[in-house]
């Protein structure tokens, strides 16, 4: 069974899109990635369920296969 | 203080000086701490060896220096542990800095109640001449010939005949097993024309044992991009006789020639220690593997330590590994040969030591990926852990300069017997034996012989099998109770001769321990072979 929570589960999906955005605001490439980077680990560890962050890899690196 | 190598003598062997060269139980290929352990061990279980190595000096340069509790268990056992603790330095603390902030520490042994150590530092080749020195006390059962080095290796179906090189000429010997201790190039690996499957990590390090007074505390020190050294880490260790360890990360594009000149390494060194006056005593570059042999067991040539597997320094996983897999094969091996083991006991060995050099080398191939990322995203995962450790203590945990060896639980093995879940996990089936105060002094030091039944508290032992020693415990003390009951009033484990434990109960009776020890003798069908 899934636990991964795949449906909407921000009550403001498009303020929180904008604060990520804001958050990245003025920074160089590099540095976006490195914000990306740390913001992975402070969810995941936030997250903390191993099951949870599996499938949540899972689902992200399927959208990398082609097809 | 500079250690002084002496040169062990070579002997004509018999059979080049026309006397007789009997085949001989054990012949181990390889006196380096694994092979000289091994000696030891079979000639406490009254097996005799001879010892064939291509040299006649102890590992030139310190090479290995960190030694884990549960290896010093082990040479305790073997008689040379206390030498090696007094001689050592002790410690238990690493500390890990990323620039100059200290981002992680770590207390390898954050409790009381156990006569060895977390760790020492004493060069290799001390551990090799105390072991070389025990293996004297056996003169009717050890023979070490220096100067023999074994060029081929036939397979007989109960022998194997190996050819020796020696400044006298060259002759065979027979052994009923041979043991290959010869260390990571393993040519006995290569006659057998075993694949050794692994990774490479592309990148070198230069490794510096310096002679210096200072007053650095006795803890391993690593820094993550160090203020002091160009490269993207570095490490130091305190060893005796005012030595000091020195690892510098140098990049894969180093010129390991160019590097290991004196000139290159002494501004380095500089660097690191500041103004105080130093002398380089040895100093190599090394890249850094991780391979295995898919089987320690092929026929009647066995495989240990380095030329059955090789880790990354990083942990101190090599030379730890290899001296517990001599803890698990030496009662096998004493066993088959004095007829007592069952089919399962040798196969066991090979199943036990893969699955721990499976653990050595997941954990420091993942130190060594942390250190040494491959990719660009690797290492930007790896600099975002390093910055966010000093704000979150969440990825101190994820910073990883070496997790260091601890030895390995064999949950799963065809040699465990029962278990009661109600006893605490850390003395569960496959486990070592903690260790805890005794009546007698430290329990390990009654353990190790051969089979023990050990009855703690309120539990009423069966009538102890042959070669089964019982000892009884009515009133352990809080560490034993906290290491072996629990809340349980009593418990009765039956320990094998590595000290690990087989199997345990609450209560048992005669029945249960004579098929636990069946089962831990290797007398019980494998669990594939059931299937
Ligand atoms: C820089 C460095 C640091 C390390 N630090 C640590 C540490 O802190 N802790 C730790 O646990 N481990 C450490 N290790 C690993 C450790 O040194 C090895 O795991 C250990 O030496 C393995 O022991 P061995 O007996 O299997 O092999 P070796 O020590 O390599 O011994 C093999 C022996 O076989 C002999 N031999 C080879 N071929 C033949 C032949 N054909 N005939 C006869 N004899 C032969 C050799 O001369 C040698 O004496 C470190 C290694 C390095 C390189």
């Amino acid at each position: 069974m899934s636990k991964l929570a795949a449906d909407p589960n921000i009550a403001d999906p498009d303020g929180f899109y904008a604060r990520l955005l804001e958050a990245h605001r003025g920074l160089s490439e590099d540095e976006s990635h490195a914000l990306n980077a740390r913001l992975v680990l402070i969810l995941a560890n936030h997250i903390g369920d191993e099951a949870v962050l599996d499938e949540a890899l899972a689902l992200a690196r399927r959208l990398a296969e082609p097809g | 203080m500079r250690y002084e190598y002496k040169e062990f003598p070579y002997e004509t062997p018999p059979a080049l000086r026309g006397a007789p060269e009997p085949r001989r139980p054990v012949a181990i290929v390889g006196a380096g701490p694994v092979g000289l352990a091994l000696a030891i061990d079979l000639a406490l279980r009254g097996v005799p060896s001879v010892v064939l190595d291509d040299n006649n000096v102890v590992s030139v340069g310190s090479r290995a220096i960190c030694w884990s509790k549960r290896t010093l268990e082990i040479f305790d056992r073997l008689g040379v542990g206390e030498r090696m603790v007094e001689k050592g330095v002790t410690w238990k603390v690493g500390r890990t800095y990323h620039g100059e902030r200290e981002v992680w520490s770590f207390d390898l042994l954050p409790e009381e109640g156990h006569k060895m150590p977390a760790f020492i530092n004493l060069q290799q080749y001390y551990v090799e001449e105390y072991l070389v020195d025990r293996c004297r006390d056996f003169p009717e059962l050890i023979e070490l010939r220096f100067k023999n080095r074994v060029v081929a290796l036939e397979q007989g179906a109960e022998s194997a005949a190996l050819t020796v090189e020696t400044p006298d000429g060259t002759y065979r010997l027979e052994a009923d097993w041979v043991v290959a201790c010869d260390g990571a190039r393993s040519p006995v690996r290569a006659m057998l024309g075993l694949e050794f499957e692994g990774v490479l990590f592309e990148e070198r390090f230069l490794i510096a044992d310096i002679e210096m007074k200072a007053d650095f505390p006795a803890e391993r020190r690593f820094w993550f991009e160090p203020t002091f050294h160009s490269g993207q880490s570095a490490l130091m260790h305190k060893q005796p006789d005012d030595i000091w360890r020195i690892d510098l990360q140098l990049g894969w594009d180093a010129d390991p020639e160019q590097e290991n000149r004196p000139e290159r390494i002494i501004p380095r060194i500089r660097k690191v220690v500041g103004d105080r006056p130093f002398e380089l005593d040895w100093s190599s570059i090394y890249t850094f593997q991780c391979r295995r042999l898919e089987r320690f067991v092929h026929g009647r040539a066995i495989f240990a330590g380095d030329s059955a597997h090789i880790v990354s320094p990083f942990g101190a996983r090599g030379g730890n590994g290899g001296v517990q897999d001599v803890d698990n094969l030496g009662w096998k091996l004493a066993a088959a040969i004095q007829g007592r083991a069952g089919p399962g006991l040798l196969p066991s060995y090979s199943d036990e030591r893969v699955q721990a050099a499976d653990e050595n080398i997941l954990n420091s191939s993942r130190s060594t990926n942390f250190m040494t990322p491959k990719t660009p995203v690797e290492r930007l995962f790896r600099d975002q852990v390093l910055r966010l450790a000093s704000e979150a203590p969440f990825a101190r945990r994820m910073v990883n300069s070496g997790r260091l060896s601890t030895p390995c639980v064999h949950d799963g093995s065809a040699l465990n017997g029962p278990d009661d879940p109600a006893l605490p996990a850390v003395s569960r089936p496959g486990a070592p034996a903690p260790d805890a105060p005794a009546p007698w002094g430290w329990l390990l030091d009654r353990l190790g012989r051969g089979f023990a039944l050990l009855a703690l508290g309120e539990a009423a032992p069966p009538p102890a099998p042959e070669g089964v020693e019982t000892l009884r415990i009515p009133q352990p003390s809080d560490e034993m109770r906290a290491r072996w009951l629990g809340e349980a009033p009593g418990a009765i484990c039956l320990i094998r001769p590595d000290q690990h434990v087989a199997a345990r109960w609450t209560a048992c009776d005669g029945a249960q321990l004579a098929r636990a020890l069946d089962r831990a003798m290797g007398r019980a069908p494998r669990q594939e072979d059931e299937a």
